[in-house]
């Protein structure tokens, strides 16, 4: 049927000649279009960035983690180097000008006498003793990673001086090369940690979630028990059944297998209630009905739609796991001398009356502060923007 | 209400059983145990005189059953060298360290214990609900941003760290020691008036020392809940029709956010009974926590076994009471039976 005029003949096609702009009913800024064209992870990364808080929490952990590859080079003597002119010497305060001169960073020398009275060294500052720091230069060798042989260091002493930025300890070990190569242990506790809990907490989640049913609630209720218990009693009674024959780094693996071990039910919980979410969507029901496998679509369909959620819980975890072996260390269950973790470090301090004459002992509670803060700040900007579509 | 609390204490059975079960596990995880280390090392010595006394100690005390049986038997439920005789008949076992039945080591710090993490809850509970309602309803003020501030160092301040820092300014100050849960002098003494002033005035610190963290999450959580509950329209509702902003913050917003507020202190429970422990090594508190470490340390199995069972326990009956003050509360929970957890 052809459409016809008042006069009944038939009305030519018509074609509007203008060119056809499909946004016309909503016309999109530039900010939009790119806003709902980007990537779920690049939406989330703007949500995160606008975190002022996380983002600086994020770069004071990198400075930190930094550490970790780097530990040799940054720290001016190695964890464990005995300086056995300087027990318990104070810290040695950096400065730039030396009566009225500029000079550059250096440290006052310090001369040490003995207080025959209360039988203990007392360091004094020499004011005339200028002891210049070195730069990128030779100092005490090391095996990088316990591998290469080097003796490069990003700072020394001057010649024949010292540089104890947070002080010695009982035998003269610096305490501030501790902290950096203390960084390598604590730092990657919670990682290895976390990783142990995700595994396990996607494990026991997904089962829990995608099968339901008896598996669902015998799993709840080992979960319920499981987080009922006081976690830090059982911490120290499994790592006081590590045998102590065992060597440094089997007693390190050991410790962040029974972090994790404790960890994963909460994270198993988020998942569980994700994934019972998820599977209801229309795509999980079409894969499962083309014929996927139940671990192909948990893997390929249901795992990308939470990953974030799970990065933004197990970062708010990690801070839990590095107090936990920092406690662990300071009670003589975890680590022990020649490793050397922060919580090794702040057993020197266990004695209060020692920590009152040489309150420098103390100075691994700072950065341990500091990261678990930072921790908890990047945890909580991420999991804000682990939902970019609020 | 009495058919609920029932239920719910009934539920408690399986769980002490599998936590009983678990801690059996881990305590009985180290290899061999404290007779059979000590028979080896005699051995190691040349010394076999007294090794026969101690293997005789091994059958006194069924170690050299097979695994299940031994749990059965400290459990109570399998007939043991002296019939049944395990914790379900009151008998706590034997501390090989001490030489002396475990309700003997620990029998006095059990009521301390108890005393501690009661304080820390009240202490939490009662710092964190003002707290929480003033930020809240003067939200974005100075003393807002002031306790969210403090709130944040607390919750990132690990309980045993803040501990040694309170022992070393104490210390520093006021030339004090806050270690130990009473004066010297009471240590041994009957109990009376001025002991129980002495034992309050030592709690305050090691009270504010474990609750800070779980205080300053109460907060967070209180201030987020009742936010959510002031911006619903009723309340706008309330407020259009001239109602006084106390009595309108009382009457419905509170009562809406209380629920949560109860419901997460279960939560919260084994956070801090775990950091009773921690902290009781820290400040020399006589609790179960110094004699737990050193039951580990020398491997004392019955010892640590019962410990980690009691405070285990303990968490539990401070979740019952979360579940069942959230019960008295919350007539949805009380009849509907559904939130069972």
């Amino acid at each position: 049927m052809s459409v016809k005029d008042e006069a009944g003949a038939p009305v030519e096609h018509y074609v509007n000649p203008e060119p056809f702009d499909p946004a016309q009913a909503e016309t999109l800024t530039a900010e939009q279009e790119a806003y709902y064209q980007a990537s779920q992870w690049k939406i989330m990364w703007w949500k995160f960035r606008r975190h002022k808080v996380a983002v600086w929490s994020g770069v004071i952990l990198l400075l930190f983690y930094l550490c970790v590859p780097f530990a040799e080079l940054i720290a001016p003597y190695s964890a464990n180097e005995r300086s056995n002119d300087h027990l318990y010497a104070p810290p040695q305060q950096l400065r730039l000008f030396h009566e009225g001169s500029f000079v550059g960073p250096f440290v006052y020398g310090m001369t040490s006498s003995i207080d025959l009275e209360t039988v203990k060294w007392v360091f004094e500052e020499d004011r005339t003793d200028v002891q210049p720091l070195r730069f990128f230069c030779k100092g005490p060798d090391y095996r990088f990673w316990g591998l290469v042989e080097g003796s490069f260091h990003l700072v020394c002493p001057a010649e024949g001086g010292t540089l104890f930025l947070l002080g010695t300890d009982r035998l003269g070990r610096d305490v501030f090369s501790g902290l950096v190569y203390g960084a390598r242990l604590s730092l990657t506790v919670g990682l290895i940690g976390v990783t142990i809990s995700i595994v396990l907490g996607l494990f026991f989640g997904g089962l829990a979630g995608f099968f339901g049913g008896v598996i669902d609630s015998l799993i709840q209720r080992l979960i319920e028990i499981l987080r009922s218990l006081p976690e830090l009693p059982l911490w120290m009674a499994l790592s006081a059944a590590l045998p102590v024959t065992w060597s440094p780094v089997w007693i390190y693996l050991g410790i962040t297998v029974i972090l994790g071990l404790l960890d994963w039910p909460g994270l198993a919980r988020a998942v569980r209630s994700k994934l019972l979410a998820l599977r209801e969507e229309e795509y999980a029901k079409a894969a499962t009905l083309m014929g996927a496998r139940p671990s192909r679509v948990i893997r390929k369909h249901l795992l990308p739609g939470f990953t974030s959620h799970i990065i933004a819980s197990a970062t708010l975890s990690i801070p839990a796991m590095i107090l936990g072996e920092t406690a662990l260390s300071y009670l003589n269950l975890g680590l022990r001398r020649p490793a050397v973790s922060w919580g090794v470090l702040l057993n020197e301090a266990q004695d209060i009356s020692v920590v009152v004459v040489y309150p420098w002992l103390m100075a691994p509670v700072i950065p341990i502060i500091i990261v678990v803060l930072a921790f908890n700040f990047l945890g909580d900007g991420l999991r804000d923007a682990a939902d970019p579509y609020k | 209400m009495l058919y609920y609390i029932l239920r719910r204490v009934v539920t408690m059975i399986p769980t002490l059983l599998v936590i009983s079960f678990l801690t059996f596990i881990i305590i009985e995880l180290p290899a061999g145990d404290y007779i059979s280390n000590q028979i080896a090392a005699l051995k190691a010595a040349g010394e076999s005189s007294s090794v026969a006394k101690l293997e005789f100690l091994r059958a006194e005390f069924a170690l050299d059953r097979p695994f299940l049986e031994r749990y059965l038997i400290w459990v109570g439920l399998w007939p043991g060298p002296h019939g049944f005789d395990g914790l379900l008949q009151g008998n706590w076992g034997w501390s090989f360290e001490y030489e002396k039945p475990v309700a003997d080591v620990i029998g006095p710090t059990l009521p301390m214990t108890i005393i501690l993490n009661m304080a820390t809850i009240l202490f939490v509970y009662v710092v964190s609900f003002p707290i929480g309602i003033y930020s809240a309803t003067r939200q974005y003020s100075w003393g807002d941003y002031g306790f969210t501030f403090v709130g944040y160092i607390g919750l990132a301040t690990p309980n045993f760290l803040l501990g040694l820092i309170m022992l070393y300014l104490a210390n520093r100050w006021f030339g004090l020691s806050i270690g130990g849960l009473m004066d010297p002098e009471y240590i041994g003494r009957p109990m009376s008036v001025d002991k129980m002033l002495s034992i309050l005035a030592h709690l305050i610190v090691p009270t504010i020392v474990i609750g800070t963290a779980g205080t300053a999450a109460m907060i967070r959580r209180l201030r987020a809940n009742l936010l959510d509950e002031l911006h619903r329209q009723y309340v706008t509702t309330a407020r259009a029709k001239g109602m006084r902003e106390a009595r309108l913050l009382v009457k419905y917003p509170l009562r809406m956010a209380l629920n949560p507020f109860i419901a997460d202190i279960g939560n919260l429970i084994p956070s801090l009974v775990s950091g009773s422990v921690i902290v009781s090594v820290v400040l020399n508190l006589p609790t179960v926590g110094p004699v737990l470490l050193n039951a580990l340390q020398s491997q004392d199995q019955f010892l640590a076994g019962f410990i980690l069972l009691f405070v285990a326990i303990l968490t539990l009956i401070g979740m019952l009471v979360s579940d069942l003050l959230l019960a008295v509360l919350d007539p949805r929970i009380r009849l509907g039976g559904r939130a069972a957890s």
